[in-house]
Formats: C-alpha cells, structure tokens, sequence
C-alpha cells in the first residue's frame, strides 16, 4: 500500500495531469446529474410538497388552504389509523422477528454441508419472486375457512378443525404475517447464508480447538460476526413492513371490517377514494417520521463507518 | 400483434375522420362481473358500429377504487379518458375542479331535460349544465331469495326484520346459509341501509342526508344497529371479503336463502340461466316496499383536445340515452332505464316491480338516494360511516350505544 | 466453515444429521406448499375444486384453466387474457432494469472512488429515496408524467422505475465497489486512464457477481410492481400485475378459481426462472459484497 501512495508523486504521470484535470473532475458530477436532479425532484421536492399538503384541507385534488396542524389531530382521533398504526407495530414486529430467526436457523442448518443444498435453497428462496398480489391471491385461498386449510383437515378426519383466522378481526392480522413471513424469510436466509460463507474460517479453527463446541462456537464467533448482515435484514425487512400495501390490498383488503389495514392502505384510502387528500398527507408524514427512524441509525453508521476508513 | 392492429386501426379511423368525424373514446369502468360486461359490451357494440374506436379501460376491484385512482393520475396528468364511470356528488366535485365538459347540446337534441326523471338529471348537472350520461337506475334495497331452499327449510319469506330474523333461524336450523353476504364495506353498508330505511324515509334522509346528529345517535338509530349485528350469526364462515356475485351464486346454487343487495344481482341470475319467479324471487328488502333507494350509474364526460374524441364523445352521450341502448344494457345488467316511458314489455317481473316503485315513490317522498353507493353524501363522509358499520358488523364486542357514538361523532369529523 | 460440519463419527452426531434433514425437508414442504396447491388447482376443474381437498390430485391433466388464463379470460368488455399484457410487462421491465443497473454501476462507482464534494451526502440522501412510501408521490408523479409528455405511456412507466430503482441498485454497486482497493483506481489514474476507460478496463470485468444480484432484484421488483403499474399505464400498457387483479376480481357467475391460479403462476414464471435459473448466482453475488452493512 505504502509503495503506491508514493508512487503518486512520480513525475512521469503529474506533467499529463493539468489537461484532463478538468474532465477527470466533471465526469463524475456529470455521470452522477441525472440521479441527483430526479432524486431533488421526485423525491425531496414531492415530500416536500406532500408536507406542504399535511397542512391544507385539500380533498379531491390539491388545494392550497391552509388548516394548520387540524389534520394531524384528526389523523390521530381517527380509529382507523390508530387500528393501522398498531397492526404495523404487530405485523412489524413479528414479520422481522420470525424471518430474522427463520432465516438465522434455515441458513445455519443448510450450511452444513447438506446434499442437494442448490434445490433446498432455491426452494427457500422462490417465495421472494412472486408478487405479493400473486402471495395474496394464493394465501387468501389458502386461509379462507369454507374451502381452504380448515376444510382439507376436516376432510382428513378433523372434524372439530378450525382455522378461520381471515375472518377474524383479532386474528386477521396474523394471517399477513404467515403471507409475509413465507414470502421474505427464504430471502433472509440467502442474506445470511451469504454471510455465513464469508465468516473468516481461522477464527472458527481457533475456538474449535480451544474446546469450544458446536452451539458455544455460532453464539460466541459466528454470529456476532454476522452483525452486519443483521443490519441490512433488518433494514430491509423494515422496507417491506412499511410498505406492505399490496399484501393487505389483495389478501385481506384490509378487512374484516378494517381490522387488518396497514397505514400505507390507510394513506391510500383516504387520499385517493375518500378525497381526504391532506389527512392522507398527513399520514404519509408520520409514516415518513417512522422511516427516518429506522433510516437514520442506519445512515449513521454507514457514514461512520466511512470515516474509519 | 394487439400493437400492430391497433395501429392500423388508428390509421384507418383517422383516415375515416376526415369525413365521418369518427373517433375513438376511452372509457375508464369497473363493470367487470357477468351481467356488468354484458351490459358495457352493448355499449362498445354501438359505438363500433358508429364507426368509433372503443378503448375500454376496465380496471377491476373494489368498487372502483383502483379505477377511481386511475382517473385521478390521468386528470392530474392532463390526460384524463374521454369517458369515465362516476356518480352522484363525485360528479359534482370533478365539476368543481373544471375537467367535466358541457354535453348539453346533445342534451337539447334528445330532449334530456323531458325523457328523464328530474331526480335523475339534476345528479348528471353541474352548475345547470349537463355533463354526465346516465346509463340506468338501481333499486338497492332488494331482497333475491331462492324459493326452494324455502320450501325445504319450511321458512316463509319475510317482510320486516323481526320476521327476518325468526324466518332465518329456521333457514339455519335446516342446513342452510340464510343470508349470502360478502364482508366488504360496501356491502356491509348496502344491508345496514336497507335496515335503516326500514324506520322510515323520514328517519334515513335525516340521517344520511341532512345528518342530523339527534337522529344519528336517537333510540332508533341504536335498534338499527341492533338489528345489523343479530345478521352476523346469518352468514357462513367464510363471508370475510367475498365478492357480492359469489354471495349472490350461493343464492343460485341453492347454498342460501337469501341476499340482500341492489338489483344488479339480478343480472347474475340472468347470466345463470334463472328465470325470475321460478329460479329465484325479488323482495324489497323487509320493511321497505314502498320505498325506493336509488343509485344511478353514469358516464361522466371529461374535457378532451382533439376534435375528433369530442365528436365521438358526444355521439357516445347520445347513444347512451337512446331507447335502444337503454333497454339492452338495463335487461342485462338487472337494472331499469333511466329514460321515462319505455317499453317495458321485454323487462321482468322483477323490473317491472322496480319501475312501477319508482315512479311510486317519486311522489310520496319515499325515494331516497343510496347512501352506501355514493348517491347521498360525499365520499369523505360515506368512507366515515362505511368504517363504523363494517368495524361494528365484525367486532365482537361493540355495543350498539357504542357504535351509534362512534357513527355521531365520525360524520361530524368527516364534515369538517 | 466447513470446519464445523468436520466428520465426527458418534451416534450422537448421526441422529442430529437426520434430524437436520427432516427439519430442512419439512420446511422445504411448507415452502413449496402453497405453489403445490396453486398448480394442482389450476389442472382441475372448478367442480373438482369444489369437492376435492386442496391437495387431492386432479382426476385428470386439463390445461383448459392455463388455456383461459393465457388468451380468454375476460376483463370488462375485452377478452384476451393476460398474454398482451405479459408483453407489455416486458417492454417496460427490460429497458427499466437495463437503464438502472447501467445507472446504478455508474453511481456506485463514482460514490466509491471519485468521491466528490457531498457525494457521500448524496448517497445517503439517495437511500432515504429508497423507503419512501410510494402512495406519496402517485399524484406528482403524474402531474411530472404528464409534463414530460409520457402519460401512460410505457417510456413513463420505465421512466418512474429507473427513478425509484437507483436508489437500490446504486446501494448494491456502491458496497461492492467500496471492497475493490483504491488504489488500483487510483494507480490507474495516474497511468492516465480516464473515468470510462478504468471503469470499462478494470471496474466492469470484476463486476460480473453484483450486476446479477442487481438485475435479478430490479427484475423481481419491477415485474411485481402493482401500485405504479396501475396508477401510471395506459390501457394498452397495463403491466401483466394489473391484468391478474383485473382477472381474479372479474367473476362470471361462480369464481374460476383455476383459471386464477393458472393466472398467478403465468403472471410470476418470469420471476421465478430467473429465481430458480440464477438462484446460485444471486447467493454468491449476495456473498461477493451486496450485504456489507
């Protein structure tokens, strides 16, 4: 390393410097220009006009009377977003924490060293592909009480069998988790198997002949390791919570009653079908406040993790 | 293939235009189940055969809204459809924001002002001008029962909701599903109207028209609700979010006794091969014989550039008001024609019902704008009832003083 | 790793295996369960559905659903079931994913090793762009469209995935880019080789590993996108997403639910050949640097 910095002042290459200083020094901004102009554009400058919105009583289409903070209070009188919000702290909170461990446990077990591990993980890993229409659309037949899972165990000889979390309002809200869970956690377990094969084998040599056994070695070595990994799951997992509008659209949209809405079908609802434009807005903003809570601690320690460098 | 087609098509009209002033009409709608589709195609028939191009853009799923956010980002982005379908007070809030264009010169020629009932064209003015095309006129509170299932279950069929509930319990002890019903909003809303306008057309328009908040939270409004949940033990297990057609298949296949909803649903009959008065029978809904709720379907105009849409626009206005296109789209999609005075010799006995009720309680005061389909408040306030009713129709353990504060205090929220 | 898989020869150990095996098969069950229940459903009829259980075999091969489903099955007043608009998915999804990659490879590498003034603040004001609810920027986003001339278009539709796609595919390049030594760019600079040629020379032959993650994940999230599919298309550019929830929500009479299965499948078999054709590649590339934290 040290001989290449020195190399930097060698004389032969700095008498060409001068003339493609410019050019060296504008490709990049330029190469880079479109991104930030549609970055400032379609997405500073349209949450900046949805902030604006939060604060007007627009209805239909846009308007620009101002109401000042009338919105959010009603946002949060409204019991149907106080129904979404807390749907997201359950679906949320479980969605992440069993795909974390499905994913943890599924990428351990295949990473010892199984046959016909390319099948397995592919099997795994195939939910991510479909769309979460085509994963409402099988899921809503699956869970339906009258002809789905409850009607083939009564069939099989179950006869008290019952299974109608969909038309539950307390239960619904699990039946998006099972949708969720089997669709992303496939997904988390290639993240982690992925970070599984890097893990430095020296280190795991070292325990294993200090007498460390095979579960003292994954919790004290390997997984701490893996703490990166845990990040970026767990961002990622986040992203799809947040978002998952297209879930809830096609599984349950949003029913029994609204019992299973998320407040990305709540934001929807009242800003496109209700001509509730600035309560939608509103909502998006504290939908906003909540990814910047996840975000920034994330952001954070990318850019720390920069200066160290 | 589709793309090389349709481009020559486009090549073809726009060298026909020159002299037929054809064109071509996109046409945004969510009537999308059997006896809807029908309906739509008689209208792209003859839009074909005028020479015009029809764009049909369906966009399926419930009830319009993905249809309604559609026109929203193509009105936003100056490039709204020729034609959509929207209603009642939505057509007002598109007039108010300018996108809706004056068809009222069609309307001078096919005398739109005598042909259709005022209650129907005061809903397709804006500020005096007309600027949608009604296609038809719902009854909503309708009630289809399937008369075998009856005779097995040894039930009668009931004309208030006392007797509904007795007659029903016997319909469940035989077997049966007494009440089809799909657990959506909508639909939840459409049999919670139909139990309120049972107290009387006085009691429902000052509740959802004038909205009152003594009649909302009155004694009467709290048995409303009272009634609305002893339906939840009627349905079967699997109601939660099932489309309305199904629910009405299940009456057809003789899997339940009963459903209440508009008159669409006869349609699906029809499209079944059912025959009205053998297969299956028509009811107002119990309590409500005189009295009509009524929701109008339209086509609403919006503002195009080229003059060639216009025309078509125009001429697709004017067809939808003509008697032939009135009677072949009403027949299929269950519904009467919004014209006065057609023959109605090709319609059921069920139709026939519905017209006669209408110009009945046109004059009685017992005709009433559905509030559950967008005839009677705007959408801000009906999303707020539709909340409280469906939430209040699936929770376990909501009381009906509760819920009736809870609908007080959501209309008055919605209002602000 | 495979240190700790080391053969070890008691009984112990084999009983584990075999409880390893069981577990990882059955889950591999309930993974495969539901596409089992979607394809035996599409190959029966609706009269078998109705009596049959979800995983009782089809009493015969009928392809009558997958035939609907393709080119018959009905939305509104047009029948020709989801194939046009399979089409139309990949007009948009291969100049949409295409653009980004291409766009994201340039960014990361800029971010990487051309830093300049904020180009780190712009990364992170770039990630924030990939979690913003989507609903929000609908009606701009279309007010912006119908600016740019492309309404409903398909050149619309790529427009706004390339836009809301290099966030993420500028994140994959960017953390695989930060693992290649700087000074191998920066040697190459001072050999006088400028931005492209070091990108071309260097760069791009190693990237191979991170341009399949990226265009297997803008692949999957394109062609699933519902909500920019439906608020954005015309009616001849509707993506094959918005043509199955047209489908499954359109019934005559009863629900067909094979012709809405064999649907579902048609709708994601894209996806999951790239899934099952490339899954390997998208592990090793996952492993090769897209999951740095």
């Amino acid at each position: 390393m040290t001989t290449k910095s020195a190399n930097s002042g060698s004389g032969m290459t700095q008498s060409r410097r001068p003339a493609r200083l410019s050019l060296a020094d504008w490709m990049p901004k330029l190469v880079m220009a479109p991104t930030v102009i549609t970055t400032i554009v379609c997405i500073y400058g349209y949450m900046i006009w949805t902030a604006v919105l939060s604060f007007t009583n627009s209805r239909m289409l846009p308007t620009y009377k101002f109401v000042g903070t009338a919105q959010y209070e009603r946002l949060f009188e409204n019991d149907r977003w106080l129904v979404a919000l807390s749907n997201l702290g359950v679906f949320g909170g479980l969605f992440i924490l069993i795909c974390l461990f499905l994913g943890v446990m599924l990428a351990i077990f295949l990473d010892q060293k199984i046959r016909a591990e390319g099948a397995i993980r592919t099997i795994y890993l195939y939910p991510m592909a479909i769309s979460f229409i085509v994963t409402g659309t099988a899921w809503k037949w699956l869970l339906n009480p009258t002809n789905g899972i409850e009607k083939m165990m009564i069939e099989f000889g179950f006869e008290d069998f019952k299974f109608n979390w969909l038309s539950d309002p307390d239960m619904v809200v699990y039946c998006l988790v099972i949708a969720a869970v089997w669709q992303a956690s496939g997904f988390v377990m290639a993240l982690f198997l992925a970070g599984l094969r890097g893990v430095d084998g020296e280190m795991i040599k070292a325990a294993q002949l200090d007498g460390a056994g095979i579960f003292t070695t994954y919790r004290r070595i390997i997984l701490p390791s893996l703490k990166p990994v845990f990040f970026s799951a767990l961002v990622i997992l986040s992203h799809i919570a947040i978002k998952s509008f297209d879930l809830v659209a096609s599984l349950t949209n949003g029913g029994p009653g609204y019992s299973s809405d998320l407040p990305a079908n709540f934001m929807y609802t009242h800003a496109f079908n209700r001509s509730q434009m600035g309560l939608g807005s509103a909502s998006a903003m504290v939908m906003l406040g909540c990814v910047l809570a996840i975000l920034i601690p994330y952001l954070y320690s990318e850019l720390r993790g920069e200066r160290h460098e | 293939m589709k793309k090389i087609a349709f481009g020559l098509s486009t090549v073809a009209l726009s060298l026909a235009a020159a002299t037929a002033q054809a064109g071509e009409v996109e046409v945004l709608h969510w009537w999308t189940s059997g006896g809807e589709a029908a309906a739509i195609n008689v209208l792209k028939q003859e839009m074909t055969d005028a020479g015009h191009t029809w764009k049909d853009f369906a966009v399926a799923g419930g009830g319009g809204e993905s249809a309604m956010t559609v026109l929203k980002s193509r009105a936003i982005a100056g490039n709204p459809p020729a034609s959509a379908q929207i209603k009642g007070p939505t057509i007002q809030e598109w007039g108010d924001l300018g996108f809706l264009t004056n068809l009222d010169d069609v309307a001078a020629k096919g005398e739109w002002d005598t042909v259709l009932p005022s209650v129907v064209s005061s809903v397709m003015k804006y500020d005096g001008h007309y600027v949608a095309a009604p296609v038809n006129v719902h009854r909503v509170n309708w009630m289809w029962a399937n008369p075998e299932v009856f005779k097995k279950a040894g039930a009668s069929i009931p004309t208030t909701w006392d007797q509904f509930i007795t007659e029903a319990k016997k319909i469940k002890a035989a077997g049966f599903t007494p009440l089809a019903h799909g657990g959506q909003a909508w639909q939840d809303a459409t049999l919670f109207e139909a139990i309120a306008l049972a107290k009387g057309s006085d009691f429902y328009n000052s509740a959802f028209l004038s909205m009152s908040d003594e009649t909302l939270r009155s004694q009467d409004m709290i048995d409303v609700f009272s009634t609305f949940k002893a339906m939840r033990e009627f349905v079967d297990p699997g109601f939660s979010g099932r489309d309305w057609n199904i629910a009405t298949s299940m009456v057809i296949n003789g899997e339940a006794a009963m459903q209440i909803m508009g008159d669409w649903a006869k349609g699906e009959f029809t499209a079944a091969g059912k025959k009205a008065g053998i297969d299956y029978v028509c009811y107002p809904a119990p309590g409500t014989s005189g009295q009509f709720t009524f929701n109008i379907d339209s086509l609403a105009m919006f503002e195009v550039d080229s003059e060639d849409a216009q025309m078509a626009q125009q001429d697709l206005a004017r067809l939808i008001l003509e008697p032939t296109f009135q009677e072949t789209f009403n027949l299929n999609k269950g519904s009467i024609p919004a014209r006065l005075n057609m023959p109605r010799d090709k319609f059921d006995t069920c139709a026939h019902a519905s017209m006669d009720a209408f110009l009945a309680s046109a004059s009685t005061g017992d005709l009433v704008p559905s509030y559950a389909h967008g005839m009677a408040v705007n959408s801000m306030v009906q999303g707020a009832i539709n909340d409280v009713v469906t939430n209040f129709f699936n929770s376990e353990s909501m009381t009906a003083e509760e819920a009736v504060d809870k609908l007080a205090r959501a209309v008055k929220a919605a209002n602000m | 790793m495979s240190n700790i898989a080391k053969r070890q020869t008691s009984t112990l150990d084999k009983v584990l295996r075999v409880a390893l095996y069981v577990t990882l098969l059955a889950m591999a069950f309930v993974y495969l369960a539901p596409f089992i229940v979607m394809l035996l459903t599409s190959l029966k009829d609706v009269e078998e559905i109705r009596t049959g259980t979800l995983l009782s075999l089809p009493a015969s091969l009928d392809f009558y659903a997958w035939g609907k489903a393709w080119s018959g099955a009905c939305t509104g007043g047009t029948c020709e079931g989801i194939a046009p608009y399979f089409l139309n998915s990949f007009q948009i999804v291969i100049p949409a994913v295409l653009i980004s990659t291409i766009v994201g490879a340039l960014n990361g590498y800029v971010i990487s090793h051309w830093k300049f003034r904020g180009s780190n603040f712009f990364f992170a004001a770039l990630l924030l762009g990939c979690f913003i609810p989507f609903q929000v920027i609908l009606l701009p986003m279309a007010k912006t469209l119908g600016w740019l001339g492309v309404a409903n278009t398909t050149s619309g539709l790529v427009f706004v995935h390339v836009v809301y796609g290099v966030a993420f595919t500028t994140l994959f390049f960017r953390n695989f880019y930060q693992a290649v030594p700087a000074e191998l760019v920066k040697a190459a600079r001072l050999d006088g080789a400028g931005f492209f040629t070091i990108f071309y020379r260097i760069i791009l032959p190693i990237s191979t590993p991170i341009i399949v993650v990226t265009i297997i994940w803008q692949f999957t999230q394109i062609w699933n996108d519902f909500l920019f599919g439906v608020a954005f298309s015309g009616f001849d550019t509707q993506p094959v997403t918005v043509a199955l929830n047209n489908l499954v929500n359109t019934s005559f009479g009863g629900k067909e639910y094979n012709v809405d299965m064999a649907a579902a499948i048609i709708a994601a078999l894209p996806t999951l050949l790239v899934y099952v054709l490339a899954g390997k590649y998208f592990v090793r590339g996952l492993t090769a640097g897209a999951v740095k934290g």
